[in-house]
């Protein structure tokens, strides 16, 4: 009996110099040190409180505050905040059918900036003559004339030529250059079902078709007519200390419409003009309206249809974003990178180093057990943390009256788990840094210059906008990309700049990091194999 | 056994007749002052000196802080372009020091390890043992670290001024296009002087936080922070302008760096000088706190 029995070995020796006891040691170093946990637990506290509590406080508008200003917000059909306000000349369309005009002149308005009157109710003697890019002239045909209602348009644009555009957020090229006497465009709407095709033409008999639109659960009549609209004049600002952003002015456009066409409609019909959208977004004095002599038709309008973009830049409405919840990242990236340099720093000051390398020689798993401890701390302790700051902060601001944008659960998923991965692979490149430079201060000193001055560099307008947006293409700080939430367009005029926007998508600004994290990692490995402990 | 020895060696030194020629060294106290041999303050000085001096690190740090400064201000120099139609609005003499964001981070480092480097290796209880009178030792540190401070910011500045000018005219922004250009005029000096005493202040300041937290990984960290963290602050209090007013004008780097514009001042926050003064109270009073402190711990 006792020549079967195989010696007692403790379950722990079988596998002493495996990767997972080498992680477990790790983590056991890690843990035990008060000081560190009790200050990733305050990064990640701080992460959470201040991206609940700095958010604003109530809204006020006109149908009371709070949540009940959220109903004010007209939404299209993909659930985005949508600006929805034109001038429209139209006629009831039943069934299939189209329309075709020709338009011959689009010429605008734009409010003063230098001491003029900007509101909503500008006197109309503060205006000048100009066209912002994005004044629009053309054919429409919507569903309804309720804002956010589903539509298809062919327009003329003050300076990007043609457009086809359809429910708020698409934009398809068409004939380049500006409309004139010398050189009209038509344009033209066919309806079929819920398809809806646009053409235009430079001649009025070659017809290109620009794009084809599938308008889900469009009603049997629609309004198909002439429109105008002109959205916000922007001026960016060469941005000055801590002023990025720009200044808005009112603008109206005028478009001039000849052989109009309606086939499909009822016989004899009218062509009814309304402002569509509450009361002109920009601008509703005295100008706006429709006009038509023989037959010829002119329409002035002011207000835009397309997307709200964010910092609240083209809208009346209080929006928000989910970057306006991330502000403590910041100081919890701060505090995380510093203890991720000192996690090896302070093995080289206290000898530390040399037990450890001792117990597992093989120095490059030492190395990558210490990167996924550290890791994975900061990504679980980063992740609940943002967590926390996007779902609560959220529901605070809705609750109070803010329109968030762009905030579904898809892309809630993405800025938290994004958010916490970048302050992982931060805690991974901070750890590396610390393994080349061996010392505390000159480490942790250069993970901030390396990680944290460049964000401040790139946000906080101390640079002029060409610097700063080459500081958050190239540097680690570019990862803070994975933050924004909010789609760019370039058919809405915007300051398209941090904290909402950045000049690299969400992932491919992680990528940076994640290249510098593993140069790093593949630099310090080399030099600890190399050098003596 | 050391504070026998030495109090052994200053009572002999005492009591020593006045008319004996003494043995010539270094460590000699001057001959007018035999009382106060060691613990005086030019002696304070030579010491703290002689600490610096014959640590490695320091040159690397002071050239760091030069070559940090000139290469961010370069660079941002390099990336400025006028934008298209909204004119050349820049103020050439803060883009030009913009490396004076990064090179702040070096003055840091190196307030820290004037003081955390002895607490790391125990050498101040040495430094404490050899002169009792502690506030001199902080006095004596913050002396050795604004000099050498003030002569690489002199550098530093000098420098950006140099590299800006040359950099920004080659970007077309020049005088002929309307926008202000790098020169020896009012304002740019201002800038130029109040720039190297900014950071000399955050040298005293980081300093003086330094020797309150003591270990040197955690006095680099609040140092840091405190310098980089205000600025973002203000940038996400747009919403409450009240309190972005606050941290505009009271925090240490957002009120200190106000000295750096020589364009467009009357829209700053704090005006260039009230805001030196700002950072000024700030290394004051970690100064004086790091004073009481060492007064009131053991080391």
């Amino acid at each position: 009996m006792t020549a079967t029995m195989t010696p007692y070995r403790p379950p722990e020796q079988a596998g002493r110099d495996g990767f997972a006891q080498l992680i477990h040691a790790e983590w056991t170093k890690f843990r035990t040190l008060r000081g560190w946990l009790i200050a990733v637990v305050v990064a990640a506290v701080l992460i959470a409180v201040v991206g609940v509590l700095l958010p604003r406080g109530d809204n006020q508008c006109s149908s009371g505050s709070g949540a009940a200003c959220l109903g004010q917000v007209p939404t299209g059909p993909g659930g985005e905040a949508v600006n929805d306000s034109y001038y429209l000349a139209a006629q009831p369309l039943a069934g299939d059918g189209s329309i075709t005009v020709r338009v011959t002149s689009l010429t605008g308005l734009i409010a003063s900036q230098s001491g003029g009157f900007v509101g909503p109710n500008a006197p109309p003697s503060t205006m000048s003559p100009g066209l912002v890019p994005w004044a629009k002239a053309g054919i429409i045909i919507t569903a309804s004339t309720r804002p956010g209602a589903a539509y298809a348009a062919m327009m003329v644009t003050g300076s990007h030529g043609v457009r086809m555009q359809y429910d708020y957020t698409s934009d398809i090229a068409g004939l380049p250059g500006t409309v004139s006497a010398a050189s009209p465009r038509w344009l033209r709407l066919t309806r079929s079902g819920e398809v809806i095709t646009g053409y235009d033409s430079a001649d009025g008999t070659h017809w290109t078709r620009i794009g084809t639109v599938r308008l889900a659960g469009l009603a049997g009549t629609v309004q198909a007519g002439m429109f105008a609209a002109s959205p916000l004049d922007f001026t960016p600002n060469f941005p000055t200390y801590g002023e990025p952003g720009g200044s808005f002015s009112n603008s109206v456009a005028m478009g001039t419409f000849d052989d109009a066409v309606l086939r499909g409609g009822a016989a004899g019909g009218q062509w009814a003009g309304q402002n569509v959208g509450p009361s002109g977004a920009n601008y509703s004095g005295p100008r706006l309206g429709f006009r038509q002599a023989g037959g010829r038709f002119t329409v002035t309008g002011s207000g835009d249809i397309g997307p709200v973009v964010a910092a609240g830049v083209n809208s009346s409405y209080d929006t928000g974003t989910l970057a306006d919840h991330l502000f403590g990242v910041f100081i919890g990236l701060l505090i995380m990178i510093v203890i991720a340099a000192m996690f090896i720093t302070v093995e080289y000051r206290r000898g530390l180093i040399r037990t450890t390398l001792t117990a597992s020689p093989r120095r490059g798993r030492l190395l990558a057990a210490k990167a996924v401890v550290i890791g994975l701390v900061t990504f679980v302790l980063g992740s609940a943390a943002v967590a926390v700051a996007v779902i609560v902060g959220r529901q605070i601001a809705h609750d109070s009256g803010i329109f968030v944008l762009a905030s579904g659960w898809p892309i809630q998923a993405r800025v938290i788990l994004g958010t916490g991965a970048m302050l992982a692979v931060a805690s991974v490149l901070a750890l590396a840094i610390g393994t080349m430079l061996r010392r505390s201060v000159a480490a942790v000193a250069t993970v901030v210059v390396v990680i944290v001055l460049p964000y401040i560099l790139g946000v906080s307008g101390i640079l002029p906008a060409t610097a700063s947006e080459w500081v958050l293409r190239v540097t680690p700080a570019a990862a803070f990309a994975i933050e924004q939430s909010v789609p760019q367009y370039q058919q809405v005029l915007g300051h398209y700049g941090p904290p909402d926007y950045y000049p690299l998508g969400p992932w491919s600004g992680f990528a940076v990091l994640c290249g510098y994290a593993a140069i790093a990692l593949a630099l310090a490995t080399w030099l600890l194999r190399r050098r003596d402990a | 056994m050391n504070q026998t020895m030495t109090h052994r060696r200053n009572q002999t030194m005492t009591t020593a007749p006045h008319g004996l020629p003494r043995p010539a060294g270094p460590d000699q106290p001057g001959p007018g002052r035999p009382g106060t041999a060691g613990d005086g303050l030019p002696d304070a000085l030579r010491a703290e000196w002689t600490k610096l001096r014959t640590v490695s690190g320091t040159a690397w740090i002071l050239a760091g802080i030069c070559v940090l400064t000139v290469a961010v201000g370069a660079a941002t120099a390099a990336a400025t372009r006028c934008g298209a139609g909204t004119g050349c609005a820049i103020d050439p003499a803060k883009v030009s020091l913009t490396g004076i964001q990064a090179g702040q981070a070096v003055v840091a480092v190196l307030a820290v390890l004037v003081i955390s480097g002895e607490y790391s290796t125990g050498m101040i209880r040495t430094t404490f043992t050899a002169m009792p009178r502690r506030w001199m030792v902080l006095a004596a540190k913050a002396a050795v670290l604004t000099g050498l401070v003030l002569a690489a910011a002199v550098v530093a500045v000098a420098g950006s001024l140099v590299a800006g000018r040359l950099i920004l005219a080659g970007n077309g922004i020049t005088a002929a296009h309307g926008s202000a250009v790098v020169s020896l005029h009012g304002p740019t000096v201002r800038a130029a002087v109040g720039s190297v005493l900014y950071l000399a202040l955050i040298g005293l300041l980081a300093l003086g936080i330094a020797t309150i937290v003591r270990d040197s990984a955690a006095a680099t960290g609040a140092v840091l922070g405190i310098l980089y963290v205000p600025p973002v602050i203000a940038l996400f209090l747009g919403s409450e302008p009240a309190w972005q007013h606050w941290v505009e004008r009271y925090t240490p780097t957002n009120a200190g760096l106000a000295i750096l514009n020589t364009t467009g001042l009357r829209d700053l926050p704090i005006s260039p000088w009230a805001g030196l003064g700002v950072l000024a109270a700030w290394a004051a009073a970690a100064l004086l706190a790091a004073g009481v402190l060492l007064h009131l711990r053991d080391a």
